[in-house]
Protein backbone atom coordinates (compact mmCIF):
# COMPACT_ATOMS: atom_id res chain seq x y z
CA UNK A 1 0.00 0.00 0.00
CA UNK A 2 1.14 3.32 -0.94
CA UNK A 3 1.11 5.61 2.19
CA UNK A 4 -1.79 8.48 2.14
CA UNK A 5 -1.00 12.26 1.08
CA UNK A 6 0.08 13.98 4.38
CA UNK A 7 -3.15 15.82 5.74
CA UNK A 8 -5.00 13.14 4.10
CA UNK A 9 -8.43 12.93 5.78
CA UNK A 10 -8.75 9.43 7.26
CA UNK A 11 -11.51 7.33 6.95
CA UNK A 12 -13.14 4.39 8.45
CA UNK A 13 -11.94 2.33 5.71
CA UNK A 14 -8.72 2.96 6.42
CA UNK A 15 -9.09 0.61 10.00
CA UNK A 16 -12.25 -1.62 9.63
CA UNK A 17 -14.44 -2.87 6.69
CA UNK A 18 -17.88 -3.56 6.31
CA UNK A 19 -20.62 -5.29 4.10
CA UNK A 20 -24.31 -3.87 3.65
CA UNK A 21 -27.71 -6.08 3.94
CA UNK A 22 -31.30 -5.00 3.35
CA UNK A 23 -34.76 -6.22 5.03
CA UNK A 24 -37.78 -4.77 3.54
CA UNK A 25 -36.66 -1.10 4.37
CA UNK A 26 -34.23 -1.54 6.51
CA UNK A 27 -31.09 -1.59 6.17
CA UNK A 28 -28.18 -3.11 8.20
CA UNK A 29 -24.22 -2.11 7.94
CA UNK A 30 -21.78 -4.50 9.57
CA UNK A 31 -18.45 -2.94 10.63
CA UNK A 32 -15.65 -4.65 12.18
CA UNK A 33 -11.91 -3.38 12.74
CA UNK A 34 -9.07 -4.96 11.26
CA UNK A 35 -7.17 -4.59 14.42
CA UNK A 36 -8.25 -4.88 17.84
CA UNK A 37 -6.34 -1.86 18.94
CA UNK A 38 -8.60 0.43 16.68
CA UNK A 39 -11.51 -0.80 17.99
CA UNK A 40 -11.88 1.61 20.69
CA UNK A 41 -11.72 4.31 18.11
CA UNK A 42 -13.97 2.55 16.01
CA UNK A 43 -16.68 2.88 18.74
CA UNK A 44 -15.87 6.22 19.65
CA UNK A 45 -16.48 7.40 16.12
CA UNK A 46 -19.25 5.46 14.86
CA UNK A 47 -22.60 6.11 17.24
CA UNK A 48 -25.66 5.57 15.94
CA UNK A 49 -26.49 9.41 16.88
CA UNK A 50 -23.36 10.28 14.22
CA UNK A 51 -24.91 8.23 11.36
CA UNK A 52 -28.69 9.11 12.02
CA UNK A 53 -27.57 12.78 11.78
CA UNK A 54 -25.23 12.77 9.16
CA UNK A 55 -27.87 11.18 6.94
CA UNK A 56 -30.94 12.80 7.62
CA UNK A 57 -33.12 12.20 4.22
CA UNK A 58 -31.19 8.58 3.86
CA UNK A 59 -32.12 7.47 7.22
CA UNK A 60 -35.86 8.71 8.13
CA UNK A 61 -36.00 5.99 10.94
CA UNK A 62 -33.83 5.31 14.07
CA UNK A 63 -30.28 3.93 13.98
CA UNK A 64 -29.67 1.39 16.45
CA UNK A 65 -25.87 -0.03 17.19
CA UNK A 66 -25.26 -3.66 18.35
CA UNK A 67 -21.71 -4.29 19.56
CA UNK A 68 -19.88 -7.12 19.32
CA UNK A 69 -17.11 -6.62 21.46
CA UNK A 70 -15.23 -9.80 21.33
CA UNK A 71 -14.97 -9.99 17.34
CA UNK A 72 -14.19 -5.80 17.41
CA UNK A 73 -17.75 -5.77 15.38
CA UNK A 74 -20.46 -3.15 14.89
CA UNK A 75 -23.92 -3.88 13.65
CA UNK A 76 -25.96 -1.35 12.80
CA UNK A 77 -29.71 -1.83 11.48
CA UNK A 78 -30.98 1.75 9.87
CA UNK A 79 -34.90 1.71 9.86
CA UNK A 80 -36.69 3.49 7.07
CA UNK A 81 -33.61 3.65 5.32
CA UNK A 82 -34.08 2.43 1.72
CA UNK A 83 -36.45 4.75 0.39
CA UNK A 84 -38.87 2.59 0.72
CA UNK A 85 -37.39 -0.38 0.10
CA UNK A 86 -36.90 -2.22 -2.98
CA UNK A 87 -40.45 -2.37 -3.78
CA UNK A 88 -41.03 1.27 -4.38
CA UNK A 89 -37.35 2.59 -4.30
CA UNK A 90 -36.24 4.36 -7.43
CA UNK A 91 -32.47 4.31 -6.55
CA UNK A 92 -30.19 2.45 -9.48
CA UNK A 93 -28.86 0.28 -5.94
CA UNK A 94 -32.85 -0.28 -4.52
CA UNK A 95 -31.29 -2.33 -2.21
CA UNK A 96 -28.46 0.12 -0.53
CA UNK A 97 -26.35 -2.38 -0.77
CA UNK A 98 -23.40 0.30 -1.12
CA UNK A 99 -24.31 1.90 2.07
CA UNK A 100 -21.90 -0.23 3.58
CA UNK A 101 -19.51 2.49 1.99
CA UNK A 102 -21.30 5.32 3.28
CA UNK A 103 -20.36 4.36 6.82
CA UNK A 104 -16.93 3.99 5.60
CA UNK A 105 -16.05 7.17 4.09
CA UNK A 106 -16.95 8.86 7.32
CA UNK A 107 -13.98 11.00 8.71
CA UNK A 108 -12.14 9.67 11.51
CA UNK A 109 -11.65 13.31 13.26
CA UNK A 110 -14.80 15.01 12.71
CA UNK A 111 -16.76 12.50 15.43
CA UNK A 112 -18.35 15.67 17.02
CA UNK A 113 -18.88 17.22 13.84
CA UNK B 1 -18.57 -45.68 6.26
CA UNK B 2 -20.34 -43.11 8.08
CA UNK B 3 -17.57 -40.23 8.44
CA UNK B 4 -17.57 -38.23 11.83
CA UNK B 5 -17.07 -35.03 9.70
CA UNK B 6 -20.35 -34.02 7.91
CA UNK B 7 -19.38 -31.95 4.62
CA UNK B 8 -22.32 -29.86 3.24
CA UNK B 9 -21.27 -27.14 0.27
CA UNK B 10 -22.83 -24.41 -1.45
CA UNK B 11 -23.63 -24.66 -5.48
CA UNK B 12 -25.43 -21.38 -5.38
CA UNK B 13 -26.20 -18.40 -3.15
CA UNK B 14 -28.99 -16.85 -4.91
CA UNK B 15 -30.89 -16.87 -8.63
CA UNK B 16 -28.45 -16.38 -10.86
CA UNK B 17 -25.16 -17.71 -9.41
CA UNK B 18 -22.51 -19.25 -11.28
CA UNK B 19 -22.79 -22.92 -12.65
CA UNK B 20 -19.18 -23.88 -13.17
CA UNK B 21 -17.49 -23.46 -9.68
CA UNK B 22 -20.27 -25.63 -8.60
CA UNK B 23 -19.38 -29.26 -10.69
CA UNK B 24 -15.97 -28.32 -9.68
CA UNK B 25 -17.12 -28.55 -6.07
CA UNK B 26 -18.80 -31.64 -6.53
CA UNK B 27 -16.50 -33.39 -8.48
CA UNK B 28 -13.44 -33.04 -5.54
CA UNK B 29 -15.35 -31.64 -2.30
CA UNK B 30 -16.44 -34.74 -1.41
CA UNK B 31 -19.66 -33.66 -0.37
CA UNK B 32 -22.18 -35.20 1.34
CA UNK B 33 -25.06 -32.69 0.61
CA UNK B 34 -24.77 -29.78 -2.16
CA UNK B 35 -27.13 -26.78 -1.25
CA UNK B 36 -28.44 -24.87 -3.87
CA UNK B 37 -30.16 -21.68 -2.32
CA UNK B 38 -32.08 -19.90 -5.15
CA UNK B 39 -34.80 -17.71 -3.65
CA UNK B 40 -34.90 -14.26 -2.75
CA UNK B 41 -37.79 -12.70 -1.60
CA UNK B 42 -38.75 -10.85 -4.87
CA UNK B 43 -37.96 -13.96 -7.04
CA UNK B 44 -40.20 -15.85 -5.54
CA UNK B 45 -42.77 -13.11 -6.39
CA UNK B 46 -41.73 -12.55 -10.34
CA UNK B 47 -41.72 -16.66 -10.27
CA UNK B 48 -45.15 -16.47 -9.67
CA UNK B 49 -45.52 -14.23 -12.51
CA UNK B 50 -43.49 -16.61 -14.51
CA UNK B 51 -45.96 -19.67 -13.68
CA UNK B 52 -49.31 -17.36 -14.52
CA UNK B 53 -47.89 -16.93 -18.00
CA UNK B 54 -46.94 -20.52 -18.48
CA UNK B 55 -48.36 -23.13 -15.72
CA UNK B 56 -45.43 -25.46 -16.73
CA UNK B 57 -43.18 -22.22 -15.50
CA UNK B 58 -42.30 -20.58 -12.90
CA UNK B 59 -39.14 -22.57 -11.32
CA UNK B 60 -35.63 -21.30 -11.74
CA UNK B 61 -34.87 -20.47 -15.20
CA UNK B 62 -31.21 -22.03 -14.66
CA UNK B 63 -32.62 -25.19 -13.60
CA UNK B 64 -32.12 -26.96 -16.83
CA UNK B 65 -28.88 -26.42 -16.83
CA UNK B 66 -28.21 -26.74 -13.66
CA UNK B 67 -29.65 -30.53 -13.16
CA UNK B 68 -28.10 -31.39 -16.40
CA UNK B 69 -24.85 -30.72 -15.19
CA UNK B 70 -24.94 -31.78 -11.52
CA UNK B 71 -27.29 -34.34 -11.57
CA UNK B 72 -24.06 -36.93 -12.86
CA UNK B 73 -21.65 -35.77 -10.75
CA UNK B 74 -23.56 -35.88 -7.67
CA UNK B 75 -24.83 -39.57 -8.66
CA UNK B 76 -20.85 -40.07 -9.07
CA UNK B 77 -19.98 -38.53 -5.42
CA UNK B 78 -22.86 -39.49 -3.90
CA UNK B 79 -23.91 -36.21 -3.18
CA UNK B 80 -27.24 -35.38 -1.91
CA UNK B 81 -28.56 -31.45 -3.87
CA UNK B 82 -31.07 -29.99 -1.48
CA UNK B 83 -32.47 -26.68 -3.65
CA UNK B 84 -35.63 -24.13 -3.25
CA UNK B 85 -35.12 -23.92 -7.20
CA UNK B 86 -39.35 -25.05 -7.41
CA UNK B 87 -39.98 -21.36 -6.97
CA UNK B 88 -43.40 -20.85 -7.68
CA UNK B 89 -43.48 -24.48 -9.01
CA UNK B 90 -41.27 -27.13 -7.01
CA UNK B 91 -44.06 -29.62 -8.86
CA UNK B 92 -42.95 -28.67 -12.16
CA UNK B 93 -39.33 -28.42 -11.64
CA UNK B 94 -39.27 -32.09 -10.45
CA UNK B 95 -41.46 -33.57 -13.17
CA UNK B 96 -38.41 -31.02 -15.37
CA UNK B 97 -35.50 -32.70 -13.07
CA UNK B 98 -36.59 -36.20 -13.37
CA UNK B 99 -37.30 -35.88 -17.08
CA UNK B 100 -33.22 -34.85 -17.12
CA UNK B 101 -32.68 -37.65 -15.01
CA UNK B 102 -33.74 -40.43 -16.97
CA UNK B 103 -32.67 -38.87 -20.12
CA UNK B 104 -28.91 -38.93 -18.52
CA UNK B 105 -29.62 -43.14 -17.32
CA UNK B 106 -29.73 -42.05 -13.64
CA UNK B 107 -31.86 -45.03 -13.07
CA UNK B 108 -33.05 -45.28 -10.09
CA UNK B 109 -31.94 -41.66 -8.62
CA UNK B 110 -35.21 -40.56 -6.57
CA UNK B 111 -36.29 -36.88 -6.48
CA UNK B 112 -38.40 -35.25 -3.53
CA UNK B 113 -40.44 -32.49 -4.32
CA UNK B 114 -41.59 -30.60 -1.09
CA UNK B 115 -44.86 -28.82 -1.43
CA UNK B 116 -47.08 -26.89 0.73
CA UNK B 117 -45.86 -23.24 1.55
CA UNK B 118 -47.96 -21.79 -0.98
CA UNK B 119 -50.36 -20.45 1.48
CA UNK B 120 -52.38 -18.52 -0.81
CA UNK B 121 -55.63 -20.31 0.08
CA UNK B 122 -55.49 -20.04 3.76
CA UNK B 123 -54.25 -16.14 4.91
CA UNK B 124 -56.95 -13.90 4.18
CA UNK B 125 -57.29 -10.73 2.48
CA UNK B 126 -57.30 -8.28 5.55
CA UNK B 127 -54.20 -9.89 7.16
CA UNK B 128 -52.23 -7.26 9.08
CA UNK B 129 -48.19 -6.74 7.84
CA UNK B 130 -45.49 -7.93 9.65
CA UNK B 131 -43.69 -4.85 10.07
CA UNK B 132 -45.49 -2.02 9.41
CA UNK B 133 -49.25 -0.34 9.38
CA UNK B 134 -52.15 -1.93 7.72
CA UNK B 135 -53.33 -5.17 6.14
CA UNK B 136 -52.92 -6.90 2.39
CA UNK B 137 -56.24 -5.46 1.48
CA UNK B 138 -54.71 -1.94 1.44
CA UNK B 139 -51.76 -2.72 -1.19
CA UNK B 140 -54.73 -2.63 -4.23
CA UNK B 141 -52.23 -4.26 -6.73
CA UNK B 142 -53.00 -7.21 -7.88
CA UNK B 143 -51.84 -10.60 -5.79
CA UNK B 144 -49.53 -13.02 -7.60
CA UNK B 145 -48.64 -15.18 -4.63
CA UNK B 146 -48.09 -16.29 -1.01
CA UNK B 147 -45.29 -18.50 0.25
CA UNK B 148 -44.80 -19.49 3.67
CA UNK B 149 -41.14 -20.08 4.72
CA UNK B 150 -40.39 -23.69 5.49
CA UNK B 151 -38.21 -25.01 8.06
CA UNK B 152 -35.68 -28.16 8.32
CA UNK B 153 -38.69 -30.02 9.92
CA UNK B 154 -40.56 -29.75 6.01
CA UNK B 155 -37.21 -31.19 4.62
CA UNK B 156 -36.33 -34.08 6.93
CA UNK B 157 -38.85 -36.83 5.72
CA UNK B 158 -37.49 -36.53 1.91
CA UNK B 159 -33.85 -37.15 3.83
CA UNK B 160 -35.43 -40.10 5.62
CA UNK B 161 -36.50 -41.31 2.68
CA UNK B 162 -33.50 -41.23 0.82
CA UNK B 163 -33.69 -38.62 -1.70
CA UNK B 164 -30.79 -37.74 -4.16
CA UNK B 165 -32.23 -34.89 -5.17
CA UNK B 166 -34.87 -32.92 -2.84
CA UNK B 167 -36.60 -29.65 -4.59
CA UNK B 168 -38.48 -27.40 -2.99
CA UNK B 169 -40.12 -23.49 -3.15
CA UNK B 170 -40.00 -21.27 -0.33
CA UNK B 171 -37.61 -23.12 1.93
CA UNK B 172 -35.71 -20.86 4.49
CA UNK B 173 -32.37 -20.64 3.59
CA UNK B 174 -30.29 -22.06 6.35
CA UNK B 175 -32.89 -24.73 6.91
CA UNK B 176 -31.77 -26.33 3.90
CA UNK B 177 -28.61 -26.70 5.55
CA UNK B 178 -30.23 -27.34 9.19
CA UNK B 179 -31.70 -30.40 7.72
CA UNK B 180 -29.42 -32.66 6.75
CA UNK B 181 -27.25 -31.95 10.20
CA UNK B 182 -29.97 -32.21 11.83
CA UNK B 183 -30.46 -35.70 10.03
CA UNK B 184 -27.52 -36.86 10.04
CA UNK B 185 -26.08 -36.20 13.65
CA UNK B 186 -30.00 -36.81 14.69
CA UNK B 187 -30.54 -33.72 16.81
CA UNK B 188 -33.68 -33.07 18.31
CA UNK B 189 -35.67 -30.20 16.85
CA UNK B 190 -36.18 -29.04 20.85
CA UNK B 191 -32.51 -28.66 20.70
CA UNK B 192 -32.09 -25.54 20.73
CA UNK B 193 -28.37 -24.48 21.12
CA UNK B 194 -28.03 -27.13 18.06
CA UNK B 195 -30.50 -25.55 16.00
CA UNK B 196 -28.77 -22.85 16.24
CA UNK B 197 -25.40 -23.95 15.10
CA UNK B 198 -26.85 -25.57 12.48
CA UNK B 199 -28.42 -22.38 11.50
CA UNK B 200 -25.19 -20.74 11.85
CA UNK B 201 -23.95 -23.05 8.97
CA UNK B 202 -26.74 -22.09 6.88
CA UNK B 203 -26.50 -18.65 7.43
CA UNK B 204 -22.71 -18.18 6.91
CA UNK B 205 -23.07 -20.51 3.57
CA UNK B 206 -26.16 -19.60 2.26
CA UNK B 207 -25.13 -16.49 -0.01
CA UNK B 208 -22.40 -18.84 -1.44
CA UNK B 209 -19.29 -16.82 -2.16
CA UNK B 210 -19.66 -14.14 0.13
CA UNK B 211 -18.05 -16.39 2.56
CA UNK B 212 -14.63 -17.50 0.60
CA UNK B 213 -14.10 -13.88 -0.53
CA UNK B 214 -17.25 -12.87 -3.15
CA UNK B 215 -18.66 -9.52 -2.27
CA UNK B 216 -15.32 -9.12 -0.31
CA UNK B 217 -12.85 -7.25 -2.27
CA UNK B 218 -11.56 -3.72 -1.56
CA UNK B 219 -7.83 -3.07 -3.76
CA UNK B 220 -5.61 -2.11 -1.45
CA UNK B 221 -7.37 -2.83 1.61
CA UNK B 222 -9.07 -6.29 1.26
CA UNK B 223 -7.44 -7.96 -1.59
CA UNK B 224 -8.94 -11.14 -2.87
CA UNK B 225 -6.23 -13.60 -5.05
CA UNK B 226 -7.62 -15.39 -8.37
CA UNK B 227 -11.24 -13.61 -7.26
CA UNK B 228 -12.35 -14.50 -11.20
CA UNK B 229 -12.05 -18.04 -10.15
CA UNK B 230 -13.44 -17.72 -6.74
CA UNK B 231 -14.41 -21.35 -4.79
CA UNK B 232 -17.64 -21.84 -3.54
CA UNK B 233 -18.05 -22.99 0.20
CA UNK B 234 -17.65 -25.58 2.44
CA UNK B 235 -18.65 -26.49 5.87
CA UNK B 236 -16.64 -29.40 7.30
CA UNK B 237 -19.59 -30.36 10.44
CA UNK B 238 -18.89 -31.98 13.97
CA UNK B 239 -21.57 -32.91 16.03
CA UNK B 240 -21.47 -30.57 18.42
CA UNK B 241 -22.46 -28.07 15.86
CA UNK B 242 -18.94 -26.33 15.31
CA UNK B 243 -17.61 -26.16 11.42
CA UNK B 244 -14.46 -25.57 9.80
CA UNK B 245 -15.57 -23.29 6.67
CA UNK B 246 -13.14 -23.69 3.88
CA UNK B 247 -12.60 -23.89 0.10
CA UNK B 248 -11.17 -26.04 -2.95
CA UNK B 249 -7.68 -25.75 -3.18
CA UNK B 250 -6.46 -24.40 -6.07
CA UNK B 251 -9.63 -22.04 -6.58
CA UNK B 252 -9.67 -18.46 -6.17
CA UNK B 253 -11.50 -16.59 -3.07
CA UNK B 254 -9.82 -16.99 0.84
CA UNK B 255 -11.64 -17.86 3.91
CA UNK B 256 -10.08 -15.78 6.67
CA UNK B 257 -11.95 -14.47 9.73
CA UNK B 258 -12.76 -11.43 7.79
CA UNK B 259 -14.61 -12.74 5.05
CA UNK B 260 -16.78 -14.98 7.75
CA UNK B 261 -17.38 -11.53 10.51
CA UNK B 262 -19.07 -9.94 7.51
CA UNK B 263 -20.72 -12.72 6.49
CA UNK B 264 -22.01 -13.63 9.98
CA UNK B 265 -24.01 -10.25 10.37
CA UNK B 266 -25.26 -10.04 6.67
CA UNK B 267 -29.01 -9.20 6.82
CA UNK B 268 -29.13 -9.84 10.43
CA UNK B 269 -30.35 -7.33 13.05
CA UNK B 270 -30.44 -8.38 16.57
CA UNK B 271 -27.34 -10.63 16.95
CA UNK B 272 -28.90 -12.57 19.64
CA UNK B 273 -32.17 -13.20 17.97
CA UNK B 274 -31.94 -14.16 14.46
CA UNK B 275 -35.22 -15.77 13.67
CA UNK B 276 -35.62 -18.58 11.37
CA UNK B 277 -38.41 -21.23 11.70
CA UNK B 278 -36.19 -23.77 13.06
CA UNK B 279 -35.02 -21.54 15.74
CA UNK B 280 -34.37 -17.86 17.26
CA UNK B 281 -30.74 -18.30 16.55
CA UNK B 282 -28.01 -16.47 19.06
CA UNK B 283 -24.97 -15.61 16.89
CA UNK B 284 -23.80 -12.83 19.61
CA UNK B 285 -21.44 -15.04 21.07
CA UNK B 286 -19.67 -17.28 18.43
CA UNK B 287 -16.24 -17.33 18.16
CA UNK B 288 -14.50 -17.48 14.87
CA UNK B 289 -10.97 -18.57 15.03
CA UNK B 290 -8.25 -19.20 11.93
CA UNK B 291 -6.79 -22.36 11.96
CA UNK B 292 -5.17 -23.14 8.67
CA UNK B 293 -4.84 -21.27 4.99
CA UNK B 294 -8.65 -20.86 3.91
CA UNK B 295 -9.70 -22.68 6.92
CA UNK B 296 -12.18 -20.87 10.01
CA UNK B 297 -13.33 -22.41 12.61
CA UNK B 298 -16.62 -21.50 13.68
CA UNK B 299 -18.17 -22.71 16.85
CA UNK B 300 -20.53 -21.36 20.12
CA UNK B 301 -23.83 -20.21 18.17
CA UNK B 302 -26.57 -21.09 20.18
CA UNK B 303 -30.48 -20.42 19.98
CA UNK B 304 -33.37 -20.48 21.62
CA UNK B 305 -37.13 -21.53 20.78
CA UNK B 306 -38.95 -21.26 17.32
CA UNK B 307 -41.29 -18.75 16.61
CA UNK B 308 -44.47 -19.70 17.12
CA UNK B 309 -45.69 -18.21 13.36
CA UNK B 310 -43.65 -18.26 10.22
CA UNK B 311 -43.33 -15.58 8.17
CA UNK B 312 -45.19 -15.30 4.61
CA UNK B 313 -44.09 -13.12 1.84
CA UNK B 314 -46.69 -12.08 -0.57
CA UNK B 315 -46.43 -10.83 -3.66
CA UNK B 316 -48.22 -8.59 -6.04
CA UNK B 317 -48.74 -7.44 -9.81
CA UNK B 318 -46.59 -4.15 -9.48
CA UNK B 319 -46.53 -2.94 -12.92
CA UNK B 320 -43.68 -1.76 -15.04
CA UNK B 321 -40.33 0.36 -14.38
CA UNK B 322 -38.73 1.99 -17.25
CA UNK B 323 -35.35 2.98 -16.98
CA UNK B 324 -33.47 5.20 -19.49
CA UNK B 325 -30.38 7.21 -20.23
CA UNK B 326 -28.02 9.60 -21.92
CA UNK B 327 -24.79 10.75 -21.33
CA UNK B 328 -22.61 14.32 -21.19
CA UNK B 329 -19.12 14.81 -20.79
CA UNK B 330 -16.35 17.29 -20.75
CA UNK B 331 -17.36 21.24 -19.79
CA UNK B 332 -20.07 22.31 -18.19
CA UNK B 333 -21.44 18.37 -18.12
CA UNK B 334 -23.44 18.72 -15.21
CA UNK B 335 -25.17 21.76 -16.13
CA UNK B 336 -26.40 19.81 -19.38
CA UNK B 337 -27.19 16.90 -17.75
CA UNK B 338 -29.18 19.14 -15.14
CA UNK B 339 -30.97 20.83 -17.73
CA UNK B 340 -31.92 17.48 -19.42
CA UNK B 341 -33.71 16.31 -16.03
CA UNK B 342 -35.73 19.58 -16.40
CA UNK B 343 -36.75 18.95 -19.77
CA UNK B 344 -37.45 15.52 -19.18
CA UNK B 345 -39.49 16.49 -15.55
CA UNK B 346 -41.18 19.09 -17.22
CA UNK B 347 -42.27 17.38 -20.71
CA UNK B 348 -43.81 13.93 -18.75
CA UNK B 349 -45.87 16.00 -16.53
CA UNK B 350 -46.99 18.93 -18.69
CA UNK B 351 -47.05 17.16 -22.05
CA UNK B 352 -47.91 13.60 -21.16
CA UNK B 353 -49.71 14.26 -17.59
CA UNK B 354 -47.74 11.07 -16.14
CA UNK B 355 -47.82 11.25 -12.56
CA UNK B 356 -45.92 8.24 -11.54
CA UNK B 357 -43.13 7.74 -9.45
CA UNK B 358 -40.07 9.19 -11.23
CA UNK B 359 -36.43 9.29 -10.53
CA UNK B 360 -33.73 11.71 -12.17
CA UNK B 361 -29.94 10.76 -11.55
CA UNK B 362 -26.71 12.11 -12.72
CA UNK B 363 -24.82 8.80 -12.32
CA UNK B 364 -21.17 10.21 -11.97
CA UNK B 365 -22.10 13.26 -9.98
CA UNK B 366 -24.60 11.30 -7.42
CA UNK B 367 -27.37 8.55 -7.79
CA UNK B 368 -26.36 5.83 -5.58
CA UNK B 369 -25.78 7.93 -2.80
CA UNK B 370 -27.98 11.08 -3.84
CA UNK B 371 -31.02 10.44 -1.14
CA UNK B 372 -27.38 10.98 1.07
CA UNK B 373 -26.28 14.30 0.46
CA UNK B 374 -22.78 13.05 -1.37
CA UNK B 375 -22.14 14.12 -4.61
CA UNK B 376 -18.99 14.31 -7.17
CA UNK B 377 -18.65 18.09 -7.89
CA UNK B 378 -15.89 17.91 -10.83
CA UNK B 379 -17.23 15.27 -12.36
CA UNK B 380 -17.17 16.00 -15.99
CA UNK B 381 -18.81 12.54 -17.22
CA UNK B 382 -22.08 11.66 -16.44
CA UNK B 383 -24.94 9.50 -17.40
CA UNK B 384 -28.78 11.19 -17.12
CA UNK B 385 -30.40 8.04 -15.47
CA UNK B 386 -34.23 8.12 -15.49
CA UNK B 387 -36.37 5.57 -13.93
CA UNK B 388 -40.21 5.51 -14.12
CA UNK B 389 -42.52 2.83 -12.26
CA UNK B 390 -46.19 2.72 -13.42
CA UNK B 391 -49.13 0.21 -13.80
CA UNK B 392 -49.67 1.47 -16.98
CA UNK B 393 -46.92 0.29 -19.11
CA UNK B 394 -47.25 3.12 -21.80
CA UNK B 395 -46.32 5.67 -19.10
CA UNK B 396 -42.88 3.79 -18.93
CA UNK B 397 -43.00 3.57 -22.86
CA UNK B 398 -43.58 7.51 -23.29
CA UNK B 399 -40.38 8.14 -20.73
CA UNK B 400 -38.72 6.00 -23.06
CA UNK B 401 -39.83 8.43 -26.16
CA UNK B 402 -38.80 11.58 -24.08
CA UNK B 403 -35.57 10.54 -22.64
CA UNK B 404 -34.89 9.29 -26.11
CA UNK B 405 -35.98 12.98 -27.73
CA UNK B 406 -33.18 14.43 -26.37
CA UNK B 407 -30.83 13.55 -28.59
CA UNK B 408 -31.86 15.88 -31.08
CA UNK B 409 -33.94 18.23 -29.04
CA UNK B 410 -31.72 18.37 -25.67
CA UNK B 411 -28.90 19.69 -24.71
CA UNK B 412 -25.53 19.62 -26.61
CA UNK B 413 -23.93 16.67 -26.97
CA UNK B 414 -25.94 14.41 -25.47
CA UNK B 415 -25.08 10.41 -26.55
CA UNK B 416 -25.70 7.23 -25.84
CA UNK B 417 -29.36 6.81 -25.60
CA UNK B 418 -30.43 3.38 -24.18
CA UNK B 419 -34.10 2.87 -22.61
CA UNK B 420 -35.65 -0.74 -21.12
CA UNK B 421 -38.97 -1.63 -19.64
CA UNK B 422 -39.27 -4.60 -16.94
CA UNK B 423 -42.00 -6.19 -15.19
CA UNK B 424 -42.07 -5.29 -11.15
CA UNK B 425 -43.23 -6.75 -8.56
CA UNK B 426 -43.72 -5.90 -4.85
CA UNK B 427 -43.94 -7.90 -1.98
CA UNK B 428 -44.91 -7.41 1.98
CA UNK B 429 -44.89 -10.05 4.94
CA UNK B 430 -46.99 -11.38 7.17
CA UNK B 431 -46.74 -13.96 9.88
CA UNK B 432 -49.28 -17.35 10.28
CA UNK B 433 -50.01 -19.47 13.32
CA UNK B 434 -47.17 -22.37 12.08
CA UNK B 435 -49.96 -24.95 13.07
CA UNK B 436 -51.86 -23.62 9.20
CA UNK B 437 -49.18 -25.04 6.90
CA UNK B 438 -48.73 -27.75 6.03
CA UNK B 439 -45.94 -28.94 4.02
CA UNK B 440 -45.96 -32.06 1.51
CA UNK B 441 -43.33 -34.55 0.46
CA UNK B 442 -43.78 -36.12 -2.83
CA UNK B 443 -41.02 -38.67 -4.11
CA UNK B 444 -40.68 -39.88 -7.72
CA UNK B 445 -38.01 -42.44 -8.35
CA UNK B 446 -36.45 -41.90 -12.42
Amino acid sequence: MTAPPRNARRIVRDIAHARAGDKGNTSNVNVWAYDAADFELLKRVLTAERIKRTFPDLIRGKVERYVIEHLHGLNFVLHDALEGGVNSSLNLDSHGKSWSYLILGLALDDDKA
Amino acid sequence: MTSAVFRIGTGAGFSADRLDPAIDLVERGKLDVLVLECLGERTVAFSHRDRMADPERGYNAHLRRRMQALLPVCAAAGTTMITNMGAANPRAAAARTLEIARALGLKGLKIACIEGDDVSAVVPANQPFMDEVGTLADVGMPVVGMNAYLGADAIVPALVAEAGVIIGGRLADPSMFLAPLAHRFGWDAADMPRMGAGSLIGHLLECGMQITGGYFADPGVKDVPDLANCGYPIAEVQSDGSAVITKLDGTGGCVTTSTVKEQLLYEVHDPARYLTPDVTADFSRVQIAEVGKNRVKVSHASGTARPQTLKVTVGFDGGFQGEAGVSYAGPAAQERGRLAAQIVRDRLSRVHGIKSDLRIDLIGVNSLFATAGISAADAQDLRLHVALRSPAKEDAELMLWEVESLLCCGPAGGGGFRGSIVPCVMTKSVLIERERVKPTLSVFVA
